[in-house]
């Protein structure tokens, strides 16, 4: 929120309708200018610009706004008068948030407040949530996740919330049996809560959760020290859907085995990370459970047909998500015998995968919708050949780095694919043709192309012309790709939301001129982008309003006169990397009027003085990640980096030295083709 | 003399034998080196010492001394009165001839006395045997069922291991709540008996509150166990060394088919009285003693950390105070628990009950131990804790708790020099001593440690 120019403008706009009579809007009945604004929920600065228009207007909207997003803890008191009625205030954007402030919100927005995130936010404790949870009687929600500051004493205070129905403390590592004892028993109307890496809470605490809580829907219990002690009144909750158990080593096939309950209303168990536990075990866990829908086993045991059989008497299991197992060919086979017409599978990294065992799969699984082959280097052809055939409504393919597939299987998946949404091709042979044949998914939203050197401009314009829903486009390291390409993107896809073409030396100012009609484009990646300079940046930067992201790193041609124009633009910018640009102090002095920016990089910084650079944090008022190069440590004051970090702001030292950009030949050969994953 | 008969009388009328663990039988405390003690450097001739040797292996009493000595007192008054009676009539009738028959009798009768006062004089300095130092030679020759528990003179560190690790695991069974000890004393109901298949045996209340239930025939010292006063036996003569004399005495019976024996309270109207109507016996002497305590007697001793809670049976309070200020799982309605699962067990039954998070420390509630927290309980003289403190603390402790003072831990360990002067209370540490005996002597051990 930009309360300042707000204010100004209202002021500007009082002599232009001195008669009030003569207002048009004056028409409009206050019913109507509501549901106008429900009709702009999505677009903040829409609603901003709604409400500058007129007096009525204003206060119409002031009166209607019930979710708060504010920018800055500091600006929340110009917020109190204007929006009487908040009920949903999300502080994710404020690190720092104290005892007074919380103190100010409870009292402020008392009979209103139902739901409020501080899971971003620090400096609060137990008194402020005190203060907070006694007030505001109404609320239903509270997202405390990363407290780790919090104690048992900040649980008591929680469990004053009587009305509480959902609450994360993950992360909150200071809580104990003790704290989550009273919570259990103050939140009687808990539906969902998650204690993932609460590593003080163990069976008892999660005992009495279960049998205090009778409402519990969603339980994440991830990474705690639990055993099968606490399962069994965590199974007797009867409404109990989510259940996670990621991590949770102390649960094995033993404690599971002497389960004597069983959930019927459990649809999502995810036991990933559970190595001690294996097909008995599982099927222990999920016995009696008709809704189950969906189970994730991502790095646990072997799939065996034995685990396969467990599924079998699931008939409304739609997803299986096995991850990182390892793959057996008698568990495929069972897999295919499966009931349920599965529609999500992942494979992700599951190295066992081979084409005769997805083959044989995917056609006892014709309607599959989301398939996540990443990283199942054995599979070829044949196997994209047999997906394409049998699950015609694919909607998401994810198949990077499947090194072996050739560049005629990608001519398959467009002809026969024609819903995919989403496909990641990341690392792969994928040539012109296949995109050409790929762009006749007119749905198609997220294409990933890092690291095909094989697609040129050729392809990317059929992309272009074809597929105009396209928002998110990877081309990192696609480095056949230059500025008609890209052109052609900008012309078709005007709702290109993110775009990467980081390391691409054909890449000039020319692509990011034509990438500034992309006006809701939010993040765009240009690292190492040589022919990159301030001309194209400031194209950006005042096309580009909704920038958000931006990564200029070893963008050597970018220098103050390019942060000038983002300085004026870019209001919504939040995260910024300039490391190794020509920037000095005045270009990041100059940045310090965006009032969101809260992420910066700025390692070996070309131009960057000790004090320039403290000018620069002292004016930015929201920051709250800097990384900087550990040789500005000694060189900055002492208070000055006290005062930062009193104000939120977290300092990353680094301390990498200077490095050269390899040439893109150079690249390939240090990472080698069937090279991993992209860095 | 009227006293020794009634304790004869006692005896007659209570046959039944304590049921005791055997390791009780043989509970003599641990007795620790005096070597400060100038009295016990006395040398006695080798038959006396032997004769002495046998009466020590059973408790040095102070109580049952005094009792003697004053005995000994009355004993030799009366017997000065006798002679001066002889003596004043010789001098009425000097000249005249005496009777030879009367003073004869009048011989016999000082005699028999002085006999009877020398024997009560070995047997009450018999006591003070066990405090004599002796070489572990003699004393594993005169006392083999002793050795294994009585540490080695000069060597309270090495001689004191064993008897912590026996403490330790004595300690373990002790450290239950007090519905286990119950059924430990045998008070559970699951018991299934038919009326009719066991003699019913009921105690009056001055049989179950009298400290001593074993008395001496002829000297007439109390003892709690049948077997402590045959030890005490041996010291009357060899006709009592014999190994029928020091038998079991319900060994005879066994051929006899012995019928189950069962207790019932005396007090009217309590379930375990056996008019109830859903009578439920009590298993043991044990039983009923504590049973009786714990259900219709006073609560006199309180607890001198916490001062809130009291106990009829002083083995209760020593249980209690081991873990006294170490509850630290405190639930909003006030009740403390020593463990975390007991507090979240009760949590789970009441409703509106919750965790209570102690506002100054977080650190208490973290569940885990920190090492410093007995330091802690060191500064805090009234917080302590018998087993892991040194001795000394507990002197202090014991200062402005007089109840303390008689327990026999400080008796042996330290305040030795000073018991004379405390007058004596009416009771006596009872029949499970042997919990806080051996953690007495573990206290013991750890200062010799340190020295």
């Amino acid at each position: 929120m930009e309360f300042q120019s707000k204010k100004k403008h209202h002021h500007h706009h009082h002599p232009l309708s001195p008669h009030s009579s003569s207002n048009p809007f004056d028409i409009l009945t206050e019913e109507i200018v509501c549901k106008i604004l429900d009709h702009l929920h999505d677009d903040p600065s829409a609603i901003k610009s709604f409400s500058l228009t007129c007096k009525s207007f204003y206060s119409i909207e002031s009166r209607h706004r019930v979710t708060l997003r504010p920018l800055r803890a500091e600006l929340l008191p110009r917020t109190f008068h204007r929006y009487p009625f908040v009920s949903h205030l999300d502080l994710s954007l404020c690190p720092r948030v104290d005892d007074p402030t919380l103190n100010v919100i409870s009292s402020t927005w008392k009979p209103t407040l139902r739901s409020i995130n501080l899971s971003r936010s620090r400096f609060f404790t137990n008194a402020g949530l005190s203060s907070l949870f006694v007030n505001c009687s109404g609320l239903v929600e509270v997202d405390l996740s990363n407290a780790t500051q919090l104690t048992d004493l900040a649980a008591s205070a929680i469990a004053e919330a009587k009305n509480l129905e959902r609450l994360s403390l993950a992360r909150c590592k200071l809580i104990t049996d003790m704290g989550i004892g009273c919570i259990a028993v103050g939140c009687r109307k808990l539906k969902s809560l998650c204690l993932k890496w609460c590593l003080r809470v163990g069976d008892l605490g999660v005992e009495l959760i279960a049998l205090k809580c009778k409402q519990i829907q969603s339980l994440d219990l991830s990474y705690l020290p639990i055993t099968e002690k606490c399962l069994n009144s965590v199974l007797q909750l009867q409404h109990l859907e989510d259940l996670v158990l990621e991590g949770c080593h102390g649960i094995d096939d033993d404690g599971l085995s002497t389960l004597e309950q069983s959930c019927k209303s459990l649809k999502m168990i995810n036991l990933s990370n559970c190595q001690n536990v294996t097909h008995t075990g599982l099927s222990s866990l999920i016995n009696g459970t008709e809704q189950l829908q969906q189970i994730i086993l991502a790095y646990g045991s072997s799939v065996t047909s034995d685990l396969a059989k467990c599924l079998h008497t699931y008939s409304k299991l739609q997803s299986i998500k096995l991850d990182g197992c390892i793959i057996t060919w008698s568990g495929i086979k069972a897999m295919a015998c499966l009931r349920a017409p599965i529609k999500e599978l992942s494979f992700s990294k599951c190295s066992g995968l081979t084409d005769d065992g997805l083959s044989f799969l995917v056609q006892s699984h014709k309607d599959l919708r989301k398939l996540d082959i990443t990283c199942c280097r054995k599979i070829t052809y044949t196997s994209i050949d047999s997906i394409t055939s049998s699950c015609t409504s694919l909607i998401s393919l994810r198949m990077e780095s499947c090194s072996l597939v050739s560049k005629e299987a990608f001519v398959l998946i467009g002809e026969r694919c024609s819903f995919l949404e989403e496909l990641d091709a990341t690392d792969n042979e994928i040539d012109d043709k296949g995109l050409k044949s790929i762009s006749r998914c007119s749905k198609l939203s997220i294409l990933k192309l890092g690291i095909c050197p094989n697609i040129s401009d050729e392809g990317l314009a059929k992309v272009g012309s074809c597929c105009s829903q396209l928002k998110e486009l990877d081309l990192y390291r696609a480095t056949a790709v230059s500025d008609a390409g890209i052109a052609a993107i900008a012309d078709g896809c005007p709702a290109l939301e993110m775009i990467n073409i980081a390391y691409n030396d054909k890449i000039t100012d020319t692509s990011l001129i034509s990438l500034s009609k992309c006006w809701m484009l939010k993040a765009l990646e240009i690292r190492g982008c040589l022919g990159v300079s301030s001309i194209g940046l400031s194209a950006i930067a005042a096309g580009c309003k909704q920038l958000t992201v931006l990564d200029v790193k070893k963008c050597f041609n970018v220098n103050d006169s390019g942060m000038l124009p983002l300085a004026q633009f870019s209001q919504n910018l939040k995260q910024i990397n300039l490391s190794y640009c020509s920037v000095t102090d005045v270009g990041l002095v100059a940045l310090t009027s965006l009032s969101r920016l809260q992420n910066m990089t700025i390692l070996h910084l070309a131009g960057l003085t000790p004090n320039g650079l403290a000018a620069a944090l002292l004016a930015c008022r929201a920051l709250t990640k800097v990384k900087l190069h550990a040789s500005f440590r000694p060189l900055l004051s002492q208070s000055i980096l006290g005062y930062m970090e009193a104000h939120g702001c977290i300092f990353h030292w680094r301390d990498k030295a200077f490095q050269k950009e390899m040439d893109p030949k150079g690249w390939r050969l240090h990472f080698g083709k069937s090279g991993s994953e992209v860095p | 003399m009227d006293h020794k008969d009634r304790f004869a009388n006692f005896s007659a009328q209570n046959p039944q034998k304590w049921e005791d663990p055997s390791v009780l039988d043989y509970s003599s405390r641990i007795e620790p080196p005096l070597q400060g003690n100038p009295g016990a450097q006395i040398k006695f001739p080798d038959p006396l010492n032997e004769l002495l040797q046998a009466s020590k292996l059973q408790d040095w009493d102070p109580a049952a001394m005094l009792n003697n000595l004053s005995f000994l007192e009355q004993k030799i008054h009366h017997l000065r009165g006798l002679v001066h009676s002889i003596v004043g009539r010789r001098d009425r009738v000097s000249g005249q001839a005496q009777p030879y028959g009367l003073v004869a009798q009048q011989q016999q009768l000082v005699t028999a006395d002085l006999t009877s006062i020398i024997v009560q004089l070995i047997s009450t300095a018999g006591g003070l045997l066990p405090y004599v130092k002796h070489t572990p030679s003699t004393q594993s020759a005169t006392s083999p069922s002793l050795g294994q528990f009585q540490p080695q003179n000069g060597g309270g560190g090495s001689g004191g291991s064993g008897v912590s690790e026996l403490q330790n695991s004595v300690d373990v069974s002790t450290n239950e709540e007090h519905e286990s000890k119950d059924e430990e004393d045998g008070e559970e109901l699951g018991e299934n008996l038919f009326p009719g298949t066991y003699e019913i045996l009921q105690l009056e209340k001055e049989e179950i509150l009298a400290p001593h239930t074993h008395f001496c025939t002829i000297c007439g010292k109390g003892f709690k166990r049948d077997a402590n006063l045959r030890m005490h036996m041996r010291g009357h003569g060899d006709e009592y060394k014999t190994p029928a004399a020091l038998a079991k005495p319900n060994k005879e019976s066994s051929s006899e088919p012995a019928l189950i024996k069962r207790y019932s309270c005396p007090f009217t109207g309590c379930k375990r009285n056996k008019d109830h109507k859903k009578f439920q016996p009590l298993k043991t002497i044990l039983c009923v003693k504590n049973h009786y305590k714990r259900t219709h007697c006073d609560k006199r001793y309180t607890c001198s950390r916490c001062n809130t809670k009291k106990f009829s049976v002083i083995a209760d309070l020593k249980t209690h105070e081991k873990h006294c200020g170490k509850d630290k799982w405190l639930c909003s309605c006030g009740t403390t628990f020593s463990r975390k699962d007991k507090l979240f067990g009760h949590i789970a039954l009441f409703q509106g009950h919750t965790p209570a998070i102690p506002l100054d420390d977080t650190k208490g509630s973290t569940g885990i131990c920190d090492p410093g927290d007995s330091s802690e309980a060191v500064n805090k003289v009234g917080n302590m804790d018998m087993f892991n403190f040194s001795s000394s603390v507990d002197v202090k402790g014991s200062i402005d708790d007089p109840a303390g003072c008689f327990s026999p831990l400080n008796f042996e360990t330290c305040n030795f020099g000073g018991f004379h002067e405390i007058p004596r209370q009416p009771f006596d540490d009872s029949e499970s001593s042997l919990a806080f005996l051996l953690s007495g002597s573990c206290s013991y051990t750890d200062k010799s440690g340190e020295d």
